[in-house]
């Protein structure tokens, strides 16, 4: 009896794999097919559905992907039909017609014609990060059609209900489907814009898995894991890109540290405290690559490229002391000249005294406490407490120490921060 | 999860007379090139005949080495992928889908992590350093 559940579980295993592999392609083209995301996106679920139910069943078809798009296009088809039932036939019946024969003519027909199949994708990645969107729903539409997660992955990677996904997948198709956004690239004009949302929402997905806003677990890897491999298949769908390079850059340079920034005990570890042998220096060597390929677009480097260089700067260098600290402030500067926030400005100054000393850091850092733009931000005080620690300033340092352990949601920052109050 | 899929060939296999050696590496490229497309392709390499290599015996002492095949062996290694999937299932279905034909085989391997070894043991720490040369010494590719 355990037997035939592993065996339930094996095949409910399986089936997600091959969605996983294949869902892009399938409401990707589906969509171009009918001409509608949100049916496309139903009908390839049902198909999921379906599987998951038949395979177990049946035995797993010797073609799995072609059947999950046999069955959804047949569902498409069936549904159109019944919608024109409803309308007046002869109206409808020569579109009908036109459309069944594309319909017939195209989705058996595998293997699929790769360079159709890619601009497909391509556009179903615009689509799923439209800006008509709100930033939740884009993601959880990205991982969900072009990602393959299932609406269980998805909502336990962001620890929020399954209701709540699902109702952003419903409301995201919705509203595509009231604005009847054209299926397609955007024009030359928007392309750089529409880019940059697109990359946005993978490097979201990352920095959810990697660091984690509140609660208890400090990175899931999973979640970054998922967004480097979102990143690599929008690299390859854009290749002349360079900031689809500089954003895989980034991510792999940033992951690379996963390893190294917890310690045995879960406690996070800072970036000069980490053993830097725990890095993966594969993922180093792929980062690298990555921005390589962005540098040789010569096209000069966005804030992808930039924070890649910086991550790059650190990932070479053997400890904190031997770091190229005047080389990643003059990075910073480059940075807060694209993309000026308080963040990077608050990053520079740290940068700064680094290069600098504490005192060059700290000027900068009360000149950002001074603007108030970053007021609640727990890293303002945890920084101004570092720098006011290594002058000597213990009673000052402790009580910023505390002002930011006060303000963080993470309990494992907080406890850092806590214990460094104490040692001040 | 990272996996090994290792490309597995029988030792008297013969080609036949009309084989296309464009049509197989045509296949072989669009299958690496959907590994890289879908994002799970680390790395992988084809293997030199293995009348090129050599055997190294550790039955007697010391080593004995003697020009390749290894002459008892059924089956040759002939290439490797290390690809990187979230379980086994999507590893078995990317391994599915090589163009091989009947007498290969694949065996699938997951690549362990070094995470998984005993933590205080010297040799093991020495590891991290080696990977961190090994990693920092080998030249970026552009």
């Amino acid at each position: 009896m355990g037997g035939a559940a592993d065996a339930a579980a094996s095949t409910r295993r399986q089936v997600e794999a091959v969605w996983r592999i294949e869902s892009a392609r399938i409401v990707a083209t589906l969509t171009r097919l009918i001409g509608d995301f949100g049916v496309a996106e139903d009908v390839a679920q049902e198909a999921f559905v379906d599987a998951l139910v038949q395979w177990p069943r049946d035995g797993v078809p010797p073609n799995p992907g072609a059947w999950l798009t046999t069955v959804a296009k047949r569902k498409a088809f069936d549904r159109r039909r019944r919608v024109e039932r409803l309308d007046d036939r002869h109206a409808t019946i020569a579109r009908s017609l036109s459309e069944q024969q594309r319909l017939d003519a195209s989705a058996d027909d595998l293997p699929w014609d790769p360079d159709q199949v890619d601009d497909d994708v391509l556009r179903l990645v615009f689509t799923a990060c439209h800006p008509i969107l709100p930033r939740e729903s884009q993601i959880a539409l990205t991982l969900r059609v072009v990602g393959g997660l299932t609406t269980e992955e998805i909502s336990r990677a962001f620890m929020v209900p399954v209701s709540t996904v699902q109702q952003r997948v419903v409301r995201a198709k919705r509203t595509i489907a009231a604005a009847d956004l054209p299926f397609e690239v955007p024009s030359r004009g928007e392309f750089g814009t529409r880019l940059a949302s697109v990359l946005n929402v993978v490097y979201l997905i990352f920095n959810e898995g990697y660091a984690a806003t509140s609660g208890p677990s400090w990175m899931r890897t999973d979640l970054a894991a998922e967004a480097i491999r979102l990143a690599r298949i929008i690299g390859a769908l854009v290749p002349d890109e360079p900031d689809a390079h500089a954003l895989l850059a980034l991510l792999e340079l940033q992951a690379s540290r996963f390893a190294a920034r917890v310690d045995a005990h879960g406690e996070p570890v800072m970036l000069a405290d980490q053993d830097r042998s725990r890095w993966d220096h594969h993922q180093i060597q792929r980062g690298r690559a990555a921005l390589a390929r962005a540098d040789a677009l010569g096209r000069g480097r966005g804030a992808y490229a930039l924070q890649a260089a910086i991550a790059e700067s650190h990932a070479i260098a053997g400890s904190a002391d031997t770091t190229d600290w005047h080389r990643i402030v003059t990075l910073y500067e480059a940075l807060r000249g694209i993309t000026p926030s308080p963040v990077v400005d608050l990053n520079h100054a740290v940068a700064v005294a680094m290069a600098d000393g504490p005192a060059a850091g700290l000027e900068l850092v009360d000149a950002l406490v001074a603007s108030g733009a970053l007021s609640g931000y727990p890293l303002l005080p945890g920084v101004r407490g570092e720098l006011l620690s290594r002058l000597g300033r213990r009673d000052e340092a402790r009580a910023e120490l505390l002002a930011a352990a006060a303000l963080t949601g993470n309990e494992q920052q907080k406890a850092v921060l806590l214990r460094k109050a104490e040692e001040c | 999860m990272k996996y090994m899929l290792i490309m597995r060939t029988p030792v008297e296999m013969t080609l036949p007379e009309d084989f296309d050696f464009t049509e197989i590496i045509n296949a072989m490229g669009a299958y690496n090139e959907s590994l890289i497309k879908a994002g799970v392709l680390l790395g992988g390499e084809g293997l030199a005949p293995a009348e090129e290599g050599f055997v190294v015996d550790f039955d007697s002492t010391p080593p004995i080495v003697t020009d390749g095949p290894y002459a008892e062996a059924k089956e040759l290694f002939t290439g490797f992928w290390i690809i990187q999937t979230s379980t086994k299932e999507e590893a078995a279905e990317w391994a599915k889908r090589c163009p091989l034909g009947p007498g290969t085989r694949l065996e699938v391997r997951r690549v362990t992590e070094i995470e998984e070894f005993d933590q205080d043991n010297e040799y093991i720490q020495k590891e991290y350093e080696w990977r961190e040369q090994l990693g920092t010494d080998q030249p970026v590719q552009g």
